[in-house]
């Protein structure tokens, strides 16, 4: 495996809820990455967001890994659970909030959001 | 890409299917497409979505759709 591919796979193992995008929660790029931040912000879940637009190669292997081909890309708990359209009817049904909380625990919603750089060679 | 292309690439994976495309923008990139089938029964939406991406896996990776919805549900 690439460098990259592992810093990718270590974001998506390691985070409790990991959001690739385009753009950061802060400056957001694309409308899809906004309604999966906006339904992830909807209830309280901690976002640990990673910007694939600084290089191509982000977006190829992240499909590589999930198999998913299209951005925005949701995780909790190393699980793959879809893009802007599932995680919306997700907390409509109440299931994301149940998703997380059997992931995370009941406590799980600090809201709490970060940027990592998966093209950086530090640990993330 | 015309929405009827889009519909026939999506009624080729989904023969028994209901399927319904809209152009959200009238550009013909932005689509939002409506899949009703049996395929999906017993499939989460994770899995259900893929098999529209894969339905769709051309104009995906040919750029021609630039943003895609979907929304998926089983008819069993």
């Amino acid at each position: 495996m690439s460098e990259l591919k592992d810093r990718i796979q270590k974001v998506i193992d390691d985070e409790p809820v990991a959001l690739f995008m385009k753009g950061t929660p802060g400056f957001v790029m694309c409308g899809n990455s906004q309604r999966a931040l906006e339904a992830l912000r909807s209830v309280g879940a901690p976002v640990t967001a990673v910007d694939i637009l600084p290089d191509p190669r982000i977006r190829q292997e992240l499909a590589d890994v999930s198999g998913w081909p299209t951005i925005p890309q949701v995780f909790i708990g190393g699980e793959l659970v879809g893009g802007a359209d599932i995680a919306e009817e997700l907390v409509a049904s109440g299931e994301l909030r149940e998703k997380l909380e059997t992931a995370l625990g009941s406590d799980y919603a600090t809201g709490r959001e970060n940027v990592v750089d998966v093209l950086a060679t530090s640990e993330v | 890409m015309a929405v009827d292309t889009l519909r026939g690439l999506l009624e080729q994976a989904f023969p028994s299917g209901n399927v319904d495309v809209i152009d959200r923008t009238g550009g013909g990139d932005h689509f939002h497409v409506t899949v009703v089938s049996g395929r999906f029964a017993g499939l989460g939406l994770v899995d259900q979505h893929r098999l529209v991406y894969d339905a769709l896996a051309e104009p995906l990776a040919d750029g021609t759709i630039h943003e895609l919805r979907i929304s998926t549900r089983s008819d069993t």
